[in-house]
């Protein structure tokens, strides 16, 4: 059959969509040595072995780094990394809050944004810090 | 083995700088680089057997470059991580060297990016799980790194201006320089935000430029017209290519170029005569400073503050004025080599510090990504 990648099995660039169609953020963990792998790949970065299986995250962040990008019109708005309390890392948006005053240390949560390219998961603070 | 001066640079050049005007191919400046820096090094195109080079615009660099210049090298290299690519260039074009591979290595870099139409030109693909939230490249990433540095070490956006205002105090003694008019602290604080905590004046310049480096051995080195610079050590590394893969924002590989670089050659940072870092952004030069040993880890915003790294200051960093006042042509690596070496000669003028014996060059590329660090060193150096 053309096409079959049986050792790879799914890309997982379409697992990961496929989790986030279904409205949770997916990502990768070795089952070898434990690490917590984004973005999904076929290999684990930390170890070197192929035994990456999926799991579902809990959404609960906090903001690593962060910036607001300022536009000639227009509103800025921010671009931030959040750390993922299973232990990786992603590039995301806060949102719910102006750009300028999104802080590294905010506690934040999931929410995925229904685009025409599919849920873009996104930030906003938890609740309980309000 | 070590390469510890076993090669040297013996002749370097700029292309015409800034804005050339339309019309102008990068090749054209690599063509008027290559030249200058062939007549500088008293040698014929026909004694160049190696050819180095990285492009936004050619996807196989050292064809464009062999077939422009007529060159038909034995040994080619295009190597190809950012604006560190043409450090990196030195340190393998002098393996390349001492493996009798290659005896004479152009290495040469040309953009057109502001004539072309004013913003960087970059071969980058997005990275599909970054490209949904729209950073701008490669400043946001850099400005993450920063907004990082602020809260772990309290660095200041005031901190952080002092490195332009240090580029600038710089570029005023520097004829070639973009940027000669006065820069104050406030000029900078007050300047068009873009990504913050990084303003206008906090990013390098988009302008013209290229540049080349002859490298050949240290023993036909001396047979040449100009005073040998000598290579005497470098080291590479990198950890990632995209800003959300980089472990620790305040920490770049450079903690591991730098002790592979100055082991080869020998020295520590308490030697360096002369710091050349990648300033593209004005985060970078504090970064650097503190991964190359200058200060320790947190301490680069106080290190750069006061005008200790201006004319005068308690070290001499980016004394043509860098990316930030000098020109830009985006990447900058080459021209970084270009200065060192003309320090190292004495060439500098206004600019030129005194008795400089050992000069570092250290190249970033990417976003933070790769980092190449070399230590150049006059004859007394060896």
């Amino acid at each position: 059959m053309r096409g079959m990648n049986p050792e790879a099995g799914e890309p997982p660039a379409e697992v990961y969509r496929r989790h986030l169609e279904s409205g949770v953020l997916g990502f990768q963990r070795c089952a070898g040595c434990g690490a917590a792998v984004f973005y999904p790949r076929v290999f684990c970065p930390v170890c070197g072995k192929s035994d990456l299986t999926w799991e579902t995250s809990s959404g609960r962040g906090v903001v690593y780094a962060t910036t607001a990008v300022h536009r000639r019109e227009g509103n800025s708005y921010n671009v931030v990394l959040v750390d993922l309390e299973e232990g990786f890392r992603m590039m995301s948006r806060i949102e719910g809050v102006p750009a300028e005053r999104v802080e590294v240390g905010t506690r934040v949560k999931l929410r995925l944004d229904p685009t025409d390219a599919g849920p873009v998961p996104v930030f906003v603070p938890r609740d309980e810090d309000r | 083995m070590s390469l510890r001066g076993k090669a040297a640079v013996v002749g370097v050049a700029e292309s015409e700088l800034g804005e050339v005007g339309p019309g102008y191919t990068p090749l054209d400046l690599i063509g008027q680089a290559a030249l200058h820096a062939l007549e500088d090094a008293g040698l014929d195109k026909s004694d160049v057997d190696g050819l180095f080079s990285a492009s936004a615009y050619y996807h196989m660099p050292t064809l464009s470059v062999g077939e422009y210049l007529g060159i038909g090298p034995r040994y080619s290299d295009a190597t190809s991580m950012g604006g560190s690519s043409f450090v990196s260039h030195l340190l393998h074009a002098a393996a390349a060297i001492d493996a009798g591979l290659c005896e004479v290595a152009l290495i040469t870099y040309g953009s057109t990016q502001r004539s072309g139409g004013g913003r960087l030109v970059t071969g980058s693909e997005a990275d599909p799980y970054e490209a949904p939230y729209n950073p701008r490249y490669p400043v946001s990433m850099y400005a993450l790194a920063a907004s990082r540095h602020m809260h772990e070490y309290g660095t200041t956006r005031e901190q952080l201006a002092e490195v332009a205002v240090a580029a600038r105090e710089w570029a005023k003694l520097n004829p070639k320089a973009f940027m000669r008019e006065d820069l104050t602290v406030e000029d900078v604080l007050a300047s068009r935000m873009v990504s913050s905590p990084l303003s206008v004046r906090d990013c390098c310049l988009v302008t013209d430029g290229g540049g080349a480096a002859i490298v050949t051995s240290a023993e036909r080195a001396r047979d040449l017209k100009n005073t040998p610079v000598y290579l005497l050590g470098a080291g590479e590394a990198h950890w990632h290519r995209n800003i959300s893969q980089m472990l620790d924002l305040t920490v770049s590989a450079a903690t591991e170029s730098a002790p592979r670089a100055y082991g080869m050659a020998g020295v520590g940072p308490e030697e360096v005569d002369l710091a050349m870092l990648y300033d593209a952004f004005t985060i970078n030069t504090v970064l650097f400073l503190e991964d190359l040993g200058f200060c320790e880890k947190g301490e680069g915003g106080a290190f750069v503050s006061g005008g200790r790294i201006s004319p005068g200051g308690e070290l001499a960093v980016n004394t043509s004025g860098g990316g930030l006042s000098y020109n830009h042509p985006g990447m900058y690596g080459l021209l970084l080599i270009v200065e060192a070496v003309r320090q190292l000669r004495g060439e500098c003028g206004d600019r030129q510090i005194e008795n400089a014996n050992i000069a570092l060059v250290h190249g970033n590329g990417g976003v933070l990504s790769s980092q190449v660090t070399a230590v150049l060193g006059s004859e007394s150096a060896l």
